[in-house]
């Protein structure tokens, strides 16, 4: 038997959440995009639209303590729902982030940002690791889930990197210190990402399994 | 000691069981922590109206001092089950049962063994409320004391108090002791019945839906209620609302019966996992009302 109404309740759940981690990867990419071209405009519009992110994020949360008094959902159809609010945060506090790159970048005045090569290969991985982790939720991909928490290696790979390389920028240009410090809040703003991407990860290993792991600590 | 099965047992004797031990249980996910209660060993029970097969080869552990809810739907052999527990099965015309239900180690199916003294041991409550209508409520509380031969008057006052008090039914009707029992709501009839069945001392109480007759707060009585005689009692419960299943019991059981209607255990576990994380996926498929 087909519980209808639940089965609609969920898949409305899961397309809002699906929504939000749209935005979310909409902003990270329009940051990294904003900073790469020296775009204040859209770093600015990052920051502004991050109030809609968030309303986003309360509004699933208030659906899901909605479906929660409403369907006493048991098993499979509970864990979905605690998982939903856990994943939400991650997005939310991902966008934050994405604000965060968007703030550094206004910080930063007209001139471009001081060229680091492993901050751009940072963004394309971490947004990688997004869409795979919310793949992953789509699909219940144990798998695959285990393939983001294993990529956020790549990622603090890169942000040992770009530290050392940012370091050795600030020796070379002792003027520009300020400067490279944004540039390595940015690069601590996508690692952040990183372990955000494998939090979510978790949470879709929990919502198929049922087992709370920690798959991948990372260093930082 | 057997006992002659027409005479009434005395709640006072402590009838010797002859013990059966030795059944090894599987790992059932036994508590870390067993009290000094009973526990109730289930070892290939099949249960039978007639030639019809009702229940298949079920084992499980009651753990002592818990509620263990068993669920399943309708024609699964919830009921059947547990009135094996205290061996009302046999008193349906044709029913009996084979395999072993150890009480504390003691076969309640051993040779010789009184049923009354088994029923004595395990009560019972039903789904309808079933005080004695025209009886008093006091005479309702100690009816199984009575039974018994027991005529000391003050005993009967300390166990009826007591009884009622346990079943948190004593302050709504220590001013009308003496009123008959079937004026009482359909709510305090239950929580009678419960006295009624405790007064005896009981070691383990089965309900079958006992609150499924009743309005939503009598219902949540009766819960607390099963909850706190658990710290008394071991309590096994048939209930066919999932979330009293989750919000009473320690340990659940999921009967299901298949196409040839035999009732069989799917699985058994911490009520915590069976709800969050069962493992057999038609648990999966009952609890989350996909079928059933």
């Amino acid at each position: 038997m087909k519980r209808g109404l639940l089965e609609r309740e969920l898949q409305l759940l899961q397309d809002e959440m699906l929504e939000l981690g749209s935005m979310t990867e909409k902003a990270v990419q329009r940051a990294l995009e904003a900073l790469r071209h020296n775009n204040a405009e859209l770093s600015q519009r990052v920051v502004e639209e991050d109030r809609l992110i968030n309303e986003k994020r309360y509004q699933v949360e208030e659906h899901v303590i909605e479906f929660i008094a409403t369907q006493s959902p048991l098993a499979a159809d509970l864990r979905l729902a605690i998982a939903t609010l856990f994943i939400v945060t991650d997005l939310e506090r991902m966008a934050d982030h994405a604000e965060g790159i968007g703030r550094i970048h206004l910080l930063l005045g007209s001139s471009p940002a001081p060229e680091v090569p492993q901050i751009w290969q940072m963004g394309e991985r971490a947004i990688d690791m997004l869409r795979d982790a919310l793949s992953s939720f789509v699909q219940r991909d144990v798998e695959l889930a285990r393939h983001v928490c294993n990529a956020d290696d790549a990622i603090d790979s890169l942000y040992d990197a770009a530290y050392a390389n940012i370091i050795a920028l600030m020796i070379r240009e002792p003027e520009s210190v300020t400067r490279h410090t944004y540039m390595l809040w940015t690069a601590h703003n996508l690692e952040r990402i990183g372990d955000r991407c494998t939090n979510i990860a978790e949470r879709v290993i929990f919502l198929v399994t049922g087992r709370l792991e920690e798959i991948n600590v990372s260093r930082y | 000691m057997a006992q002659d099965p027409s005479a009434p047992a005395a709640v006072t004797e402590q009838q010797a069981i002859p013990l059966v031990r030795g059944v090894a249980f599987g790992e059932q996910e036994a508590p870390r922590v067993s009290q000094a209660a009973t526990r109730l060993d289930v070892a290939n029970l099949h249960a039978y109206y007639g030639a019809r097969p009702a229940l298949r080869d079920v084992s499980l552990t009651v753990w002592p001092n818990s509620v263990t809810a068993i669920i399943g739907p309708s024609g699964c052999g919830k009921s059947t089950f547990i009135r094996c527990l205290n061996r009302l099965h046999e008193v349906t015309p044709g029913a009996r049962v084979e395999g072993r239900v150890l009480l504390d180690g003691d076969d309640i199916y051993g040779a010789g063994v009184d049923p009354v003294v088994v029923r004595q041991r395990v009560g019972m409550v039903f789904q309808r409320p079933n005080p004695f209508p025209t009886m008093s409520i006091f005479d309702n509380a100690v009816a199984g004391l009575k039974l018994a031969g027991i005529r000391n008057r003050e005993l009967l006052r300390e166990v009826a108090e007591r009884s009622l008090r346990r079943a948190a039914l004593w302050d709504e009707v220590k001013d009308k002791l003496h009123a008959a029992g079937g004026a009482l709501s359909g709510g305090q009839q239950q929580r009678l019945c419960i006295a009624r069945a405790i007064a005896v001392e009981p070691e383990v109480v089965l309900m079958d839906e006992p609150a499924s007759s009743l309005d939503p707060m009598s219902t949540l009585k009766i819960e607390e209620l099963m909850r706190e005689l658990a710290t008394s009692f071991t309590i096994v419960i048939v209930t066919h609302n999932m979330q009293q299943a989750a919000r009473v019991s320690d340990y659940t059981a999921f009967l299901l019966a298949g196409e040839e209607r035999v009732g069989e255990l799917i699985e058994y576990g911490p009520t915590a996992r069976i709800f969050t994380n069962p493992r057999d996926p038609r648990t999966e498929q009952y609890i989350t009302g996909r079928f059933g």
